[in-house]
């Protein structure tokens, strides 16, 4: 474990530096053992679990409305298909939905657009032309990038992705 | 059966400090009926209503938030009442506005339009209190008592087109008063 590149305390930790308390999720591959479960029980974190995607989206949004910062995790799958509510109400609607995205089947190391799995490759290209920052973590060191990107999301009213690219353990 | 807007015109009779949630035509017909700073009407996609409710509700626990849905809409978000009922708001007022069609969309039916009992939806996927109203005099009589019951509470209002009003989407997605939203809600 020492030598894995990718922690869960790290993402964590992040969130905790952003300074989330709600975070809305839809259990992911990727995510959901360590990461997720670990969020479950911290008593810093109040979990939202959604039966669907496009839900995420929205509670994230009402959350912003109440004055709230909050991250959404799902899965590669859910992103794609919750679509027209991230257009409609994260882009278009301008809210500052973070969104934390499984790339579930990514090859390590390999850039998401050279990935043999379709729905991996298709993913940044369509933040891109969504018109949505996205970062990929896939090593500790990356995971320095989750909190300032949450935190210009919030400043600027506008969402962003963070897309986790191996299992964090 | 009830006039839409008269249902919402006797809700506005009674409001106090209320977070209003509305989608399509009944957000167009609040923003005329009864504006206030308080009415949320950036929903940004059909079927997403309950969910920025919820999200609302989370937010500011000491706030009541009451959502005026449509019966298409939740069709489109039946998952919600589920992802609701598990969070257990005590500040959720979840009225339905059952008119059996998709009125934005052409007035097209909704499938099995007027055959299934939301109520019982809400109330099997685990919302405390549910109610079914479709008389003006009933829903004036017992809306002190849906807004005093700890939620989840579900309403289904039958209801029908009442008068036109204008329609005006960018005013629906305003981000100016989406911001003038937070600043009042904050400061509430």
């Amino acid at each position: 474990m020492a030598d894995y590149p990718l922690t869960a305390a790290s993402i964590k930790n992040e969130f905790k530096r952003a300074g989330i308390h709600f975070v809305v999720a839809l259990p992911d591959r990727v995510t959901s053992h360590y990461l997720l479960k670990g969020l479950m029980a911290d008593p810093e974190f109040r979990v939202v679990q959604v039966c669907k995607e496009d839900e995420g989206i929205s509670i994230c949004a009402g959350l912003y409305a109440a004055g709230h910062k909050s991250v959404f995790m799902m899965q590669y799958t859910g992103f794609l298909d919750s679509i027209n509510a991230i257009r409609g109400v994260a882009v278009e609607g301008h809210f500052p939905v973070c969104m934390v995205v499984g790339l579930l089947g990514k090859e390590p190391d390999l850039a998401p657009t050279k990935s043999k799995k379709l729905g991996v490759k298709i993913t940044e290209p369509i933040l891109d032309v969504l018109g949505i920052e996205h970062h990929l973590i896939e090593r500790n060191a990356d995971t320095q990038a989750i909190a300032p990107a949450i935190d210009k999301a919030f400043a600027n009213s506008s969402p962003t992705a963070i897309l986790i690219g191996r299992e964090p353990r | 059966m009830m006039k839409r807007d008269e249902m919402l015109k006797a809700f506005a009779r009674q409001r106090k400090d209320e977070i209003l949630v509305a989608v399509y035509t009944a957000a167009q017909e609040i923003t005329h009926i009864a504006p206030n700073d308080l009415n949320y009407t950036f929903v940004g996609a059909m079927g997403q209503g309950s969910s920025h409710a919820l999200g609302l509700a989370l937010g500011r626990p000491d706030k009541k938030v009451v959502v005026f849905d449509g019966d298409g809409s939740l069709l489109m978000n039946l998952g919600s009442l589920v992802t609701i009922a598990n969070q257990a708001p005590k500040n959720y007022v979840h009225c339905l506005c059952e008119n059996g069609c998709y009125e934005t969309n052409g007035s097209v039916p909704t499938p099995r339009a007027g055959q299934i009992r939301f109520a019982d939806l809400a109330k099997t996927a685990g919302y405390k209190k549910t109610f079914e109203i479709s008389d003006l005099a009933e829903w004036e009589r017992d809306l002190p008592n849906i807004l005093k019951e700890e939620g989840p509470v579900f309403v289904t209002l039958k209801v029908e087109l009442g008068e036109a009003y204008p329609e005006n989407f960018a005013r629906l997605y305003s981000l100016e008063h989406r911001e003038k939203f937070r600043r009042t809600l904050a400061n509430s």
